[in-house]
């Protein structure tokens, strides 16, 4: 018998931490725009959990509201974004993040 | 009748405007007799005026008439108007009177001068200024004439800028002006900001509930004004350069009428100095008979016989701020009438004299004109009779009058003022002397070194445009002391007509016994008596050589020109030179421009941090997360 596993709001937590370290060193590492892309996506959904996690435990509508403003900005992020990158590959084959360093001072 | 008063002014603007446009249209001597009917229509409106301010009851004499609001600014409202009352109507009559006497002199003196229509452009237009000047009912009003006669000041010492002397002394008069217009200023603000108003009604009613402090600083910072447009100490020194222009702006500017407007602004303000601390009426005559007493001494030995003129006005405005450091008001603006008339004759008989000699200045060259310049050396003569302090002419009453008031306040101040008239007397003898009696030092008789023009020199009467102006104003020599004669209440009209004006002026009363006025009186005959006898042996009988009295020191103005002059170019100009390239440049420059610099190399090095990676940004606001998060953590105690 599997003792019962209890899931409690730590857990969730933990797990939302652990996605949003991912994430973050996802952004800090890879240097392909694509990667660190879907990186950012992880940390946005690493911060939804938290979000989702919070407002069942507060009893408070408001958190999941506020998971749905994230969902419909990172959509609209997402065109963006990856037109962006679309360009950029478009012109210049295989370019990493690091290529693009026009604006630097 | 009162009404009309604006037309005073309004008269020489015109003739002012209308020069400026068609001025050289008009040419000579057309422009020439515009100006002067102007000028003298604006004397008959102020006639009119005056016989309606006569007309009223003496304790009604008192109209403004407001014009046109001009600086509506929070609390500060100052509208153009015109105060009509016995003091501004006495000096409108004599600055219209002897204004339009001398634009008729200069009709004949400007004759053929290339710039004859712009020469009335700017006499006009201090004419104008000058009634702005007397009229305006706020502080504000008469600064704009203030300002405005300073200007036309400036424009006619170097109207005949093409030589470089007379253009410096323009600058130097206007330069001088401006430290006594800084003085007017402060004044101004520091009236504006204890009283709350710059209107000479409100402000004078008001003074009294000043403190004696405030009080005494309003005064002596319209004092210094009045030092540096009234030729006093120590800002005299522009005044004797100022020669340099025409000499009927000598007459009319240097001599009667601008001059004099510091004695006004301090007769204006009198009910103020009446509250002053007593130090500042001891100071104001102090320097009053320090002034007279040193241009005195330097008259003495000048040999220009335009500076002789410039240094006696400048002793005699002295005179009238001993009068008025006695708060002797009345005698103080009888001196001030009574030199314009005989000052102005004086100066418009030199312009004749100089015209005559075909522009020379020089006294040591001239001698026996009174045959050649018979009408010009009478009313000379009886202009200097006038300065002399001969009873029964002008200057007799008016000085005998001061002087009777500082033996009041102070026998040193008397002793003074007395010396003062000994050399009064002696070097306006020595100009009468030199001029138009002796020998003569120019045609057939010259000395031998004399310049060849001098040699073939034939001097000549002027035209009648010139002499007119003198008779008339050496008549007014002869009489003009019969407008306060000390005999009795009754014929003190001067007196009694300026009485509503300084009722709260706190003015001396004299109470000398008339014994001790006679006394005063004769002394002072008798010393002018010794002044002309000295000047006679010296100069006409050659007693003594006059080597002896025009020293060296006193030919140089006691070198007051030139130590400030040493004092400027050396110490001032090396602190002025510290100022500029040490403090300005280096330190409030420096400060500046190290602000700067600051900005530019931190900009250097921020820079850095704008790499063009991502991951780079993306670090940072990590970073910035993490150290927000821990600063929660602990401040917060989340």
């Amino acid at each position: 018998m599997i003792a019962a596993l209890v899931v409690t709001r730590s857990w969730y937590l933990v797990l939302a931490a652990v996605l949003f370290a991912i994430g973050a060193t996802g952004v800090l590492t890879r240097r392909n725009p694509l990667v660190m892309f879907m990186s950012v996506e992880l940390m946005l959904n690493a911060v939804n959990l938290t979000f989702v996690t919070f407002s069942k435990a507060l009893n408070d509508v408001g958190g999941q509201l506020s998971v749905f403003f994230v969902l419909v900005v990172a959509a609209a992020e997402v065109v963006v974004g990856l037109g962006i990158i679309v360009a950029i590959m478009r012109r210049r084959p295989g370019a990493t993040a690091d290529d693009i360093s026009e604006l630097k001072g | 009748m009162l009404k009309l008063v604006w037309l005073i002014p309004a008269l020489p603007l015109f003739g002012f405007l209308m020069l400026v446009l068609f001025g050289r249209k008009m040419g000579e001597p057309r422009a020439g007799w515009f100006a002067s009917a102007m000028c003298a229509l604006s004397f008959v409106f102020g006639v009119i005026v005056f016989a309606g301010l006569l007309d009223k009851p003496a304790e009604s004499r008192h109209f403004t008439q407001t014009l046109f609001t001009w600086l509506p600014v929070g609390a500060l409202h100052v509208d153009v108007g015109f105060l009509v009352d016995p003091l501004s109507m006495t000096m409108v009559l004599f600055v219209t009177g002897i204004g339009a006497l001398i634009h008729l002199y200069s009709v004949g003196y400007m004759h053929g001068d290339p710039k004859f229509s712009k020469f009335f452009i700017y006499l006009n237009l201090f004419v104008f200024s000058m009634l702005m000047l007397v009229l305006g009912d706020s502080m504000l009003t008469t600064f704009l004439g203030w300002e405005g006669v300073g200007t036309c000041s400036y424009l006619l010492i170097s109207f005949w800028f093409t030589k470089d002397a007379n253009a410096s002394a323009g600058k130097k008069a206007f330069v001088t002006n401006r430290i006594g217009d800084f003085g007017f200023m402060l004044a101004m603000f520091l009236t504006f900001s204890t009283v709350g108003s710059l209107q000479y009604t409100e402000v004078l009613e008001k003074s009294s509930g000043l403190t004696k402090t405030t009080a005494a600083a309003i005064v002596v910072l319209f004092f210094l004004g009045a030092c540096g447009k009234s030729a006093q100490m120590p800002l005299f020194v522009w005044l004797p350069d100022a020669m340099a222009g025409p000499t009927p702006v000598s007459a009319l500017i240097h001599a009667a009428t601008m001059v004099t407007s510091g004695v006004y602004l301090m007769v204006r303000i009198s009910p103020i100095i009446n509250v002053a601390s007593p130090w500042v009426l001891t100071l104001i005559a102090i320097v009053g008979a320090f002034t007279a007493l040193f241009a005195a001494t330097i008259a003495v030995a000048q040999t220009d016989i335009k500076k002789v003129l410039a240094y006696s006005t400048v002793s005699q405005l002295g005179y009238m701020f001993l009068a008025i450091g006695c708060k002797a008001y009345v005698a103080a603006i009888f001196h001030m009438v009574t030199h314009a008339f005989f000052k102005a004759n004086m100066f418009l008989g030199s312009g004749s004299v100089i015209h005559g000699m075909h522009d020379e200045q020089d006294m040591r060259r001239m001698g026996a004109l009174k045959k050649l310049m018979p009408i010009t050396a009478i009313t000379f003569i009886l202009g200097w009779l006038a300065i002399a302090g001969v009873p029964p002419f002008a200057g007799f009453w008016s000085k005998d009058e001061i002087l009777l008031n500082a033996w009041e306040k102070s026998p040193v101040l008397w002793a003074v003022g007395l010396f003062t008239a000994l050399l009064t007397a002696f070097y306006m003898s020595r100009q009468v002397f030199m001029v138009f009696f002796g020998k003569a030092r120019w045609g057939h008789d010259a000395p031998e070194d004399a310049p060849e023009e001098i040699k073939h020199l034939h001097p000549h009467e002027s035209a009648w445009t010139m002499t007119t102006p003198l008779v008339v104003l050496a008549g007014l020599s002869l009489v003009g002391g019969l407008i306060n004669l000390p005999f009795s209440k009754d014929v003190e009209f001067l007196d009694k007509w300026l009485e509503p004006v300084l009722e709260h002026s706190g003015m001396r009363v004299v109470g000398a016994s008339s014994g001790l006025k006679v006394t005063l009186a004769v002394i002072a005959v008798i010393v002018g008596g010794v002044g002309i006898a000295i000047a006679y042996a010296v100069y006409l009988k050659g007693k003594a050589d006059p080597k002896k009295i025009e020293l060296p020191i006193l030919a140089q103005g006691w070198r007051y020109d030139a130590s400030l002059a040493a004092f400027f170019g050396g110490p001032a100009r090396k602190m002025a030179d510290f100022t500029a390239f040490v403090v300005d440049r280096k330190g409030i420059d420096g400060a500046v421009n190290g602000i700067a610099k600051l900005a530019a190399g931190g900009g250097q090095q921020l820079r850095k941090t704008q790499s063009g990676y991502v991951r780079n940004y993306a670090a940072y606001i990590a970073f910035g997360a993490v150290v927000l998060l821990g600063w929660f953590v602990i401040r917060v105690g989340l």
